[in-house]
């Protein structure tokens, strides 16, 4: 294996981690606030890939534009899911935000087969992902470096959103203690709705990058880049955003260097982050980063 | 003024207040005691809107506020330091202190109230990069009590205050109940210490398995036999 191949396999490893990185962070902060898996952050991956096929091919939008559009329509469809599904439940016991959650991951999955239709559509990617740079006498597709600086810059404004500013703080005592925060004057429903727009925007980013790397849109394309990347965050510990982004950078190199290291597992390729699954939850269930495990059931 | 008129609690079948009625003053000091499952909790928080009440009404300033969410009552210038303290433990002092201005835009204003806070309590200002779990019991406290202040309430209710603290820290936190008064700011006062609370209190209530049984100033339930014998120990 040649050193440029390896580059090769790490930049691949480091995209695809970054991917389900952007992706994790939405499962690992709902879970941190609510105790809620949300089962329907797949399905808001794939919108915002679709949203973009939209906007350029129906709505002729400038490629740039129509990334902008997608990331912030599928924030508000983020927040109204949570508005319908969830936030009338917030008392229910927890089983039934579950089974809402689920619900509406079938009903979005069947939403998009309806507006968008079953077959796999291609992707339009802008010219200038395309053409190979020279980057140090290595040749690399500006995609594989789009995707992690892009994602980067995503996370970085997150960072400062929840570490910086007045809703973070929120957020931060939410996750902790809903009602003493609420005592403190939080808006609690508003941080909350402000916590799944923030995490749909980065799954919507997710899926609009995934499409142009795997060129292809379905409606259940969100399927298993979502179960993974849940998996990444249990694996980093949920509840945690460093453990998200720790724990998808991780799975996604493993996921490539296996591949690259032992072609003939490749046909296993999904099976290892199930894998990685059951042995966190045997070996350290609270996962990297995660804290003691003191459930608020 | 705030004035109670009539309240009831339940949980499930617990009915915990049954009808309570209790007016706090402007600029006064009124404290409630009463035995552990009086409902003393229960009635600091229906005022906070932590728990709701279907019958009676809260009403401050002429505003019902029965109804109202727990930020909105704190807009309205009605604090809690619950029992417990709650303060966030993976939060810096700083930022305990800060979710206690969370209701509040004016910058300046919280920046000046901070040094207040600071200076009543000065060890909050010594350890004001530390999480507050890793202050001691008595530290959280006082951070729960400056958390409650950074709103700048013009009522303060404080849920067993000296809870857990020594005696010295207990006096010092009784005096500094007495400034904040001092200051302008209402106090409602829920107390195990019903010596000291009565003593610094200008009036008082006895809260007895979900009723008042007796009130007056905080000097004549001192000098009550009843309230001597039942709650000071006589
Ligand atoms: N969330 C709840 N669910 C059920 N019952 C409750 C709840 N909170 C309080 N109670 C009951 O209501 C009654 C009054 O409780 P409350 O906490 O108001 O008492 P308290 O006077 O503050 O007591 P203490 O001095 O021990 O703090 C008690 O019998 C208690 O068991
Ligand atoms: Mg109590």
């Amino acid at each position: 294996m040649t050193i440029e191949i390896l580059l090769q396999h790490l930049l691949n490893g480091l995209t695809l981690g970054s991917l389900y990185a952007l992706i994790a962070i939405g499962y690992t902060m709902v879970y941190g606030i609510l105790r809620l898996i949300n089962f329907a952050h797949s399905e808001i991956f794939m919108l915002g890939a679709y949203f973009v096929f939209w906007g350029v091919t129906l709505f002729h939008l400038p490629w740039p534009l129509a990334l902008f559009g997608a990331v912030v329509a599928v924030a508000l469809v983020g927040v109204l899911v949570d508005r319908v599904a969830y936030r009338p439940l917030r008392d229910a016991p927890r089983i039934s935000a579950l089974i809402s959650a689920i619900g509406v991951s079938f009903f979005l999955q069947n939403v998009a087969i309806v507006l968008f239709k079953a077959i796999p559509r291609e992707v339009y990617r802008p010219q200038w992902l395309e053409d190979p740079l020279l980057v140090g006498g290595v040749r690399v597709l500006p995609l594989t470096l789009f995707v992690p600086i892009f994602s980067v810059l995503l996370m970085l404004g997150l960072v400062y959103v929840v570490y910086h500013t007045k809703p973070g703080l929120g957020m931060r005592a939410i996750s902790k203690d809903i009602e003493t925060s609420a005592l403190m004057g939080v808006p609690v429903n508003q941080v909350i709705a402000l916590t799944f727009g923030l995490g749909s925007a980065l799954a919507a980013a997710s899926g609009i990058m995934w499409a142009l790397r795997y060129p292809q849109l379905q409606p259940v394309m969100g399927v298993i880049p979502g179960f993974k990347a849940f998996i990444a965050a249990v694996f980093g510990g949920i509840g945690s955003i460093p453990g998200a982004v720790i724990g998808g950078v991780i799975l996604g190199f493993l996921e490539i260097l296996i591949v690259a290291f032992f072609p003939d597992l490749a046909g296993y390729r999904d099976a290892f982050a199930f894998v990685l699954l059951i042995v966190v939850l045997l070996v350290k269930p609270t996962g990297l980063l995660g804290a003691r495990s003191e459930e608020k059931v | 003024m705030l004035s109670i008129t009539d309240l009831h609690v339940h949980y499930g079948g617990i009915h915990a207040l049954q009808g309570v009625s209790l007016e706090a003053p402007a600029g006064k000091i009124v404290t409630l005691i009463g035995a552990n499952g009086a409902g003393k909790s229960s009635m600091l928080r229906a005022i906070a809107g932590l728990v709701k009440s279907k019958t009676g009404s809260i009403v401050y300033e002429g505003e019902e506020m029965s109804g109202l969410d727990p930020a909105a009552i704190v807009r309205r210038g009605i604090a809690l330091s619950p029992e417990g303290r709650r303060i966030f433990p993976h939060l810096t002092v700083h930022e305990n202190l800060l979710l206690g201005a969370y209701s509040r835009r004016d910058r300046a204003g919280i920046a000046r109230d901070m040094e207040w806070v600071f200076d009543l309590f000065p060890r909050l200002r010594e350890r004001s990069a530390q999480k507050g779990g890793t202050l001691s019991g008595g530290e959280q406290q006082m951070l729960a009590v400056g958390r409650a202040l950074m709103s700048r309430p013009r009522v303060l209710m404080l849920d067993e205050p000296s809870l857990g603290l020594a005696p010295l820290l207990v006096k010092d936190v009784f005096a500094i109940i007495q400034r904040i008064n001092a200051e302008g700011c209402s106090v409602l006062l829920v107390e195990q210490n019903a010596y000291a609370a009565l003593t610094i209190a200008h009036y008082a209530y006895v809260l007895e398995t979900g009723r008042i049984t007796l009130q007056g100033t905080g000097e004549a339930l001192l000098a009550d036999d009843r309230v001597v014998h039942a709650y000071l120990g006589g």
